[in-house]
Parts: structure tokens; C-alpha cells; sequence
């Protein structure tokens, strides 16, 4: 029996505010350890949040950003559950009414278009982390990530395979950097992803038992993590067994799931909605106002660099799996004019030297003006691809103007015809019997003079020209 | 000039302004008057040096001519309102040591406003109780009568004005928490309209009804201490951003016309027939000042109580899941694995009453039980709120009642029946259900000598008519300057 894949996944996304959710203690990723802490993150007697309008913001962008309906009237709920790095005892989140609902994440895979849908976007706080320190067998609590932002995303179950799970969380994290609400970093666990996978045989309608498998922090361990529970799965239903509904971790170690708790519990988490936090009413101004600051998504840039620039779906989708590269791209393309070799320059040279130099678009010695500048030069003939090339990796270690480094070095190209004439006619007088066979047709002793010409220029002449006019002039001589 | 602790703000004004007797005389006679009253209990902690040093620096300001309303009056703070370096424990044995890193917003606006804290008053376990016996450190005894409770949960904060120790105390009000012990301890106490005053800093009882109020000998103290600590505050999203009036300014005006609601569901046989005549009494005082009685319903009035101990646990035992042994607090000795060692710090710390406010609140939220228990209850919630809007938009300005069915009860006489302690509150806890503002005055006694008190309940924002009124009354009456004589 045949079985398809059923995968659906909850992606915690941590804010990059510069205070916490609910108070104004910091927000900021590592620190020494409960450096980033206050009355609220501590959860004192007595202290009480207050809510960040940042967060609130930023769940309105990444639900416009994935056409999700947006909820006018929201409140927070707290969820309760006893555990250290929990300081209240409940965490504060959003219940049956979150802010976002019934959106959509589009990407390409395998070169074709892909739609997930999304049940939901929720804000909530995230909880401390416990510290099992094994040589004194005790356990830590640092509680600086208690209370950062995070918005958790839900999808529906609509992912069919560990590539496009991948895929999927790949677009995500695309979203929330463009939108700038995220660093997505998943090494740090600004990115924290659990996946629910069921299998069920083809054509059944009806979802099999699922599993749950919980923080999963690179999309290299979502695929190998998923990979494993489709061949686990696959084997007990082949064996004509049931699979247990349970909550599983990923041991990256050895490439398995095992469960989480010896025991599953069917936690009651006692919702109720938060006395302390008034309910926050997003009027429909807010959100045109922050549909009208929104950046330009991944997938509009897509389709305006395949459909306007004539790129093709995979060069378009280099160039805009980062916000910075694609707005880098289309200043280059803006000074120099030339869309696809705007799209080669900086796909190859400057990709290629950036990642020599191991250094972050933003850090680049050469901006898009400069690089723009450069293919400029090449497009109106007055330096060579070659030279360029050089030119660039000057323009890379000193950060100059390519302007500034032709004129430098002198590196113009000779493309004036009468100067290029002259010396092809020195060269015809010079090598009468080269001259004699060209003109009888010896079609060889063509590219003789062309490296004769280029010689006496130094390599400076433009070389179609040169081709060109050596044709012109021996024409001229047959003539004679 | 041990009797000046006794003596209410305006003549403390006077006495300290015209040099008479200064802070630290003053300081030291409420602290000699705390001491001397050792055995009402009223005390969980009493911070002698701290005070001393405190009015040493005022007598330099006072010095110098500078004087301000509250300006060197000795007060203290209910126990559940964190205080700064001082030990701040909730009546709670899981607190018992629990120093809070911060002052609440209502203690740094009593300190700015130049008062002076002897104290932290003992009280009913995290708030929760009605005759102040539920306290990990012993019941406090009523002024009046030490045999008798003297209401709660801020039993201690109303036997300590009652009793001359200072002339005005912080309490907490959640379901009658300020209004019944001022009725009980014949003084005058106001819970202000929810919103009114921070409750960052004020450990929760129950968020959407827990607000901090003032105790007094009279309505003027009261609307001194009032005045000082209400006001928006960034610290707590449930705060109003609504302009503060001076109080001051309507006390002795007249209630000509003023429309007194007279609930007929509080007017009911279930009220003691001492507590029914006195009420009576004060009401025919009120037309005698031109005030217009009107009879009211409040159709929903008894489902209240339930109302009430369906959302003040839910709302408690979310709020108490933070008391876990594992950053502060009470935590059980001996090596456990971490269930055990929740439940086991948990049962040793927590009291009887409060852990069954916790098994109740978690019940009525959990799955399969919380549509018909939470939910209906705030629906019910909603309705009690909309009889009171009704009234105050069709048929009164103001709405008097009795504070408690029944006067001050003896030590040890309700203890064991929850129900019937839960009933004392009857009318005082529509009044947090809908948000309004409410005040007890004294106004007589029973037949044995304990205190009776009027309720006189306002619109939102209106604690204005609430002083007016009580002012009037007070002109009219001497209740108010009755003190017991456990305490001259």
C-alpha cells in the first residue's frame, strides 16, 4: 500500500523588538545569564504586563505579508502550566481569537509555484530556559528570553513532503526578514519550528494518527527529522499496526525520534482571557497604515524580475531569497540599464567575492551604484569585460569608483575608429607578405593582425572593433 | 502626648504645621500606640527605624515651612502591597520571607506625598476572607471588642485607624475587602472605581476586581488618602486615563435633591433587624438634608455571590501559579523531583481557604466545565453591572445600602462554615462585579456596642457624590467621633 504524507507546521518566529512583550526589560539575544530581567519577567508578587505595540505591529505585517485576515478586537489569554523557566506558572499567548487568520504562504520548489495555507498567527511571550547543569545535578533557570515576543504561525496541513516542509519554513523566514520583524537566525532560536506529520493511504480523505515532533532548529534536522518519521510510520502501518498520537523529540545525534515524556498526558492548559491586559482593538486605520509602509514582498519581486527584466525563475529566485540582495540588484540595474548583466555581475562576481571574503551583503566595500557604474562602463565600450573584471577587484579591495580606478591606471579602451585604423594600417605595412596572404584569403592571418593590433595597444583596443576594421581595411587595399 | 497617634489628619495638620509637636513625636507615639496595641494583632511587621529616620528628614522639611496635605501623617500598608526592602508577606506563610525589590505605585505616591509608613498590616491570606482569620500569623482582633473579628481582609488596616495607631491605612478591596472591616471597626473606607488606582506592585487577588483603597477616621482623611494615590499609571494596562478630581472641593456641599437609591434587594429580611433599623435611621438623616429616597431594584443581586466565587478563584489560581518555591517563597525542604516538589511547597505554604479558592478556580476553568461555570458567570457578571447602569441612568444619583447583613461576629464563629462567611459579603460584591466605587460610613451601633456601617455606592468615576454625601451625613452625625475604649 501506497501512503502519502500529511505534514503541517507551527513556526515560532521571535520578534526583534528591543523590549520585551510585556515589559520594558530587554529583548536581546544572549547576555549574561538573568541580565535581561525585571519585576514583570520575574513574575514578583504584584507585577503586572503591559503590552508592547511593536508586537502587536508586527503580527499585523506578517499577517498582511500572508494575505491572513486580521482581527479588530484581540485579546491575550494565559495558558497555564507549572514548570521552572515559566515564572507566572502560565504563559501569556492568544487562544480561540488570534490576531491573524485563513492566510496563504506562496513559494517556488522544483521550479514551480507552491501554496501553503495558514490557519493562524497568534502572539504570545516566550518562556526562560532551564539549565541542567549534570555535574552538581542541579538545574539553572536564565530567564532573559522569558517574555521576548514571539508570533506563532500555523499552518494548515497542506505540506506533502520533508523537501517542501523545508521549503515552506525556508519562505517563512524569507517573510519575516524582508518585513524586518525578524533575524530568522534558527541557530540563535529566533526561528523555533515543530512539525505534526500523519501518513494516510492514497486517496483516503481521512488523516491518519499523527505525531508531533518538538523544536526543531535547522531546516536541514525539519527534513532529516521528517524523512525519519515517514520511514518509522510507514513501517508500523505496513505491519499493519497502529501509530501512537505522541509528542516525539529529534536526536540530530543519531538521526531519530523519540517520545518526549514516558507517559502522555492530555494537559488541561485552562485558558481564560487575561484580566490584567485590556483587549487591543486594531482599527482598520492601523492596518492601512502599515499596509502602506510594507516593503515589497519576495514573491512581487519575483515575478517583476522574471516578467519586466527577462530573468529566468531561478536567477530571480537567487536574487530574492534576501530582501538586501534584491534591493541591491535593482540599484545596480537602475544606474547601469542592463538587467541580465546587472543579474550575471551579481549573481557571480560579486556573490563569488562576498562569499571569499566571507562578509554580509551589508558590509560590501562596493555599493550597487558602484557595480552598476562598472557594467555601465563595459555597456558604452569604454572599458572591456576583462578589464572590468580587474577593475572590480580593485573596486572590491579599495572600495573607489570604477571611474576613479579607469582613469587611474589609464585602462580606457581604444575604441576611436581612425586610431584603431592607423595602427592596423602600421601593421599592414610592416608585414607586407602576412598581407599579401590575408588579402589572397588566408583567413588565419585575420586573427594574426588582430593580435598584432591588440599587441601594439596593449590589450586597450576594443577587439570588435578591431575585428571589424581590420575586414574594413583589407577591403580597401584589395580595392587599391 | 501619647494620644496625638489617635487624633485625624486635619488636627495632626495643625499640631505639625504650627509646630506643636513634631514628625518624629508624632511617628513615635503611633509607634508606642502600635506597641501599647500589640494584642489586636493589626501588625505583620512594624518598621520603627526605618519611620524614625523617615520623619527625622521630614521635621528638616517642615522646618523649613514646607507643608503639604499628607506631609509627615504616619500611615500603614496592608501586607499585600509591596514595599521596598520591606518584608511584604500576603498574611502567607509561602511569602513569610519574601522582600520585595520594588515599592508598589501607590506606596512611592504615599511616600511622595510626604507620609510615613510604620508598617505592614496584617490581613486575610492573599486577600481572601471576611473576618481576617484566615492569616498565617494569627486572627486580628476588633478594636471594639477583641472577642469579635473585625471584617476582613483588611482586618488589620481598619483596627489600626480604629484603634488610634495611625490615621489612615492602605487596604485592598476585591469583594468588600475595605467596606465591611470599616463597617465592622466604625471608621470610613472607600474602594474606588476599578481603574481608579494602580494595582502594580499590589499582589493580586483577583485582577478584574482587586483595587486599593484608603481607611480613615473621617470622609475628609478619606478623601486625603484617596487624592493621593489615584491616577493613571504606565504600569498597569488597566488603569483609566481619566482626570482626577480634588475631593476636597465637594465635602459640605449640599445633597439638596440628591436622589438616594434604596435597593429593595438589599432591604431584605436576611439583614439583621439592628443593622435594618440603623440603616433606616440613616437614611431618614439623609432626607432630613434634602436628599429624595427612591426605592431601586437590582434584579440580579442574588446571583452575585456566586458570581463571585466563580470568578475571583479562577482569576486566584491563575494569579497564585506563580508561588512555586522555585525564584522566591516557600519551598519544600528535602530532595523532590519537580511535581512533588511544587505540590509539596505549595501545601505547605498556601492555607486552608486559599487552596480551596485554587481547587475551585482551577475547576471552573477547565475543560468541560468552563462554559458553565466561567463563562456564565461573567455573563451573569455583565447583567449585575447592567442593573446598576440602569438605576443610576433612570432613578438615583447615589445608592445606599447596608455595608453587611449582620454586625461584627465572634472570633472562631464562622470559621468553619465557608458558606456562611462567603454570605457576609453579599452586599459589597456586586459593587467590584460592576466596577463601581463604593464606601462604608459608620453609622451606629448595635445593641452591644459594635459598629455599623452605611454603604454608599457611585457611578464609575463618581467618588465625588460618594464624598459629598458621606460628608453630609457626617456633619449631621457624631458616629464618627465615637472611638472604642480599648483604644483611649
Amino acid at each position: 500500500m501506497e501512503f502519502e504524507t500529511v505534514i503541517g507546521l507551527e513556526v515560532h518566529v521571535q520578534l526583534s523588538t528591543k523590549s520585551k512583550i510585556f515589559s520594558n526589560a530587554s529583548a536581546a539575544y544572549g547576555g549574561e545569564p538573568n541580565e535581561y530581567i525585571d519585576p514583570v519577567t520575574l513574575g514578583l508578587p504584584g507585577a503586572l504586563p503591559v503590552g508592547n505595540k511593536k508586537v502587536v505591529e508586527y503580527a499585523i505585517m506578517l499577517g498582511l505579508a500572508t494575505h491572513c485576515e486580521i482581527r479588530r478586537f484581540n485579546r491575550f489569554a494565559r495558558k497555564h502550566y507549572f514548570y521552572p523557566d515559566l515564572p507566572k506558572g502560565y504563559q501569556i499567548s492568544q487562544f480561540d481569537e488570534p490576531i491573524c487568520e485563513r492566510g496563504h504562504v506562496d513559494f517556488y520548489m522544483d521550479g514551480a509555484k507552491r501554496t501553503v495555507g495558514l490557519k493562524r498567527i497568534h502572539m504570545e511571550e516566550d518562556a526562560g530556559k532551564n539549565v541542567h547543569d549534570s555535574r552538581t545535578a542541579s538545574s539553572l533557570v536564565d530567564l532573559n528570553r522569558a517574555g521576548v515576543p514571539l508570533l506563532e504561525v500555523v499552518s494548515e496541513p497542506e505540506i506533502h513532503s520533508p523537501a517542501e516542509a523545508a521549503a515552506y519554513l525556508r519562505a517563512v523566514r524569507q517573510l519575516v526578514r524582508y518585513l524586518g520583524i525578524s533575524d530568522g537566525n534558527m541557530e540563535e532560536g529566533s526561528l523555533r519550528c515543530d512539525a505534526n506529520i500523519s501518513l494516510r493511504p492514497v486517496g483516503e480523505l481521512k488523516f491518519g494518527t499523527r505525531t508531533e515532533i518538538k523544536n526543531l532548529n535547522s531546516f536541514k534536522f525539519v527534513e532529516r527529522a521528517l524523512e525519519y518519521e515517514i520511514a518509522r510510520q510507514t513501517a508500523i502501518l505496513r505491519a499493519g499496526n497502529q501509530v501512537v498520537q505522541q509528542t516525539l523529540l529529534f536526536d540530530s545525534e543519531n538521526g531519530s525520534t523519540r517520545p518526549m515524556r514516558s507517559k502522555e498526558e492530555s494537559a488541561d492548559y485552562r485558558y481564560f482571557p487575561d484580566p490584567d491586559l485590556p483587549p487591543v482593538v486594531v482599527e482598520e486605520s492601523w492596518v492601512q497604515d502599515v499596509k502602506g509602509r510594507l516593503p515589497r514582498l519576495p514573491a512581487e519581486w519575483a515575478t517583476e524580475l522574471v516578467n519586466e527584466y527577462g530573468l529566468s525563475l531561478y536567477d530571480a529566485t537567487v536574487l530574492t531569497s534576501e530582501r538586501a540582495f534584491v534591493e541591491f540588484y535593482h540599484e545596480v540595474v537602475a544606474t547601469c540599464g542592463n538587467a541580465k548583466a546587472a543579474c550575471n555581475w551579481v549573481t557571480s562576481e560579486f556573490f563569488g567575492a562576498l562569499n571569499k571574503a566571507g562578509l554580509e551583503i551589508e558590509h560590501s566595500p562596493v555599493t550597487a551604484k558602484g557595480l552598476g557604474e562598472l557594467i555601465k562602463l563595459v555597456e558604452d565600450d569604454v572599458i572591456s569585460g576583462k578589464m572590468a573584471k580587474s577593475v572590480f577587484e580593485e573596486m572590491f579591495e579599495t572600495g573607489k569608483a570604477p571611474g576613479v580606478i579607469v582613469n587611474e591606471k589609464g585602462l580606457k579602451q581604444l575604441s576611436n575608429d581612425d586610431e584603431i585604423l592607423a595602427v592596423i594600417r602600421k601593421e599592414f605595412d610592416s608585414n607586407p607578405g602576412q598581407l599579401a596572404g590575408y588579402l589572397a584569403g588566408n583567413e588565419r592571418l585575420h586573427g594574426f593582425f588582430v593580435g598584432q593590433v591588440m599587441k601594439a595597444t596593449g590589450g586597450s583596443a576594443n577587439p570588435k572593433k578591431v575585428n571589424d576594421l581590420i575586414r574594413q581595411e583589407a577591403v580597401a587595399r584589395k580595392g587599391a | 502626648m501619647s494620644d496625638i497617634a489617635s487624633l485625624t489628619i486635619s488636627d495632626m495638620r495643625a499640631g505639625l504645621d504650627s509646630k506643636q509637636f513634631s514628625c518624629s513625636e508624632l511617628v513615635k507615639a503611633s509607634l508606642d500606640k502600635a506597641d501599647s496595641s500589640s494584642g489586636l494583632n493589626c501588625f505583620n511587621l512594624i518598621s520603627a527605624e526605618n519611620a524614625l529616620q523617615e520623619a527625622v528628614q521630614i521635621d528638616a522639611l517642615l522646618a523649613q515651612g514646607k507643608t503639604a496635605p499628607l506631609l509627615g501623617i504616619p500611615v500603614g500598608i496592608k501586607d499585600v502591597i509591596c514595599t521596598k526592602g520591606v518584608r511584604t508577606t500576603a498574611s502567607s506563610k509561602i511569602l513569610e520571607n519574601f522582600i520585595p525589590p520594588y515599592d508598589a505605585t501607590v506606596v512611592r505616591k504615599l511616600k511622595t506625598a510626604g507620609t510615613v509608613s510604620i508598617g505592614k498590616l496584617n490581613m486575610d491570606e492573599f486577600a481572601m476572607g471576611s473576618s481576617n482569620e484566615n492569616s498565617a500569623f494569627g486572627p486580628v482582633k476588633n478594636p471594639w471588642n477583641p472577642e469579635y473579628v473585625p471584617g476582613g481582609s483588611s482586618g488589620g488596616s481598619a483596627a489600626a485607624v480604629a484603634a488610634g495607631i495611625c490615621p489612615i491605612t492602605l487596604g485592598t478591596d476585591t469583594g468588600g475587602s475595605i467596606r465591611q472591616p470599616a463597617s465592622f471597626c466604625g471608621i470610613v473606607g472607600l474602594k474606588p472605581t476599578y481603574g481608579r488606582v494602580s494595582r502594580y506592585g499590589v499582589i493580586a487577588y483577583a485582577s478584574s476586581l482587586d483595587q486599593v483603597g484608603g481607611f480613615a477616621h473621617n470622609v475628609k482623611d478619606c478623601a486625603l488618602v484617596t487624592q493621593a494615590i489615584c491616577g493613571q499609571d504606565p504600569n498597569d494596562a488597566t488603569s483609566a486615563n481619566r482626570e482626577v478630581p480634588d475631593f476636597t472641593k465637594v465635602l459640605g456641599q449640599s445633597i439638596k435633591g440628591l436622589r438616594v437609591g434604596l435597593p429593595k434587594e438589599y432591604f431584605v429580611s436576611a439583614v439583621d433587624g439592628e443593622i435594618d433599623a440603623a440603616l433606616k435611621k440613616a437614611i431618614s438623616v439623609l432626607e432630613g438634608l434634602g436628599a429624595i429616597p427612591v426605592e431601586i431594584s437590582l434584579p440580579h443581586t442574588d446571583a452575585a455571590v456566586a458570581v463571585y466565587y466563580i470568578l475571583a478563584p479562577a482569576e486566584a489560581s491563575s494569579n497564585l501559579a506563580r508561588y512555586d518555591g522555585i525564584r522566591y517563597g516557600h519551598r519544600a525542604k528535602g530532595n523532590y523531583d519537580l511535581k512533588t516538589l511544587y505540590a509539596k511547597s505549595r501545601s505547605e505554604g498556601f492555607g486552608r481557604e486559599v487552596q480551596r479558592r485554587i481547587m475551585v478556580g482551577a475547576y471552573v476553568l477547565s475543560t468541560g466545565y468552563y462554559d458553565a461555570y466561567y463563562l456564565k458567570a461573567q455573563k451573569v457578571r455583565s447583567l449585575i453591572a447592567k442593573d446598576f447602569q440602569e438605576a443610576f441612568a433612570h432613578k438615583c444619583d447615589v445608592i445606599a445600602a447596608p455595608t453587611a447583613p449582620n454586625a461584627p461576629f465572634k472570633i472562631g464563629a464562622k470559621i468553619s462554615d465557608p458558606l456562611q462567611m462567603y454570605l457576609n459579603d453579599i452586599f459589597t460584591i456586586p459593587v467590584n462585579l460592576a466596577g463601581l466605587p463604593g464606601m462604608s460610613v459608620p453609622c451606629g451601633f448595635t445593641s452591644s456596642g459594635l459598629p455599623i456601617g452605611l454603604q454608599l455606592i457611585g457611578k464609575p468615576w463618581d467618588e465625588e457624590t460618594l464624598f459629598k454625601t458621606a460628608s453630609a451625613y457626617e456633619s449631621a452625625t457624631d458616629w464618627h467621633t465615637k472611638r472604642p475604649t480599648t483604644a483611649r
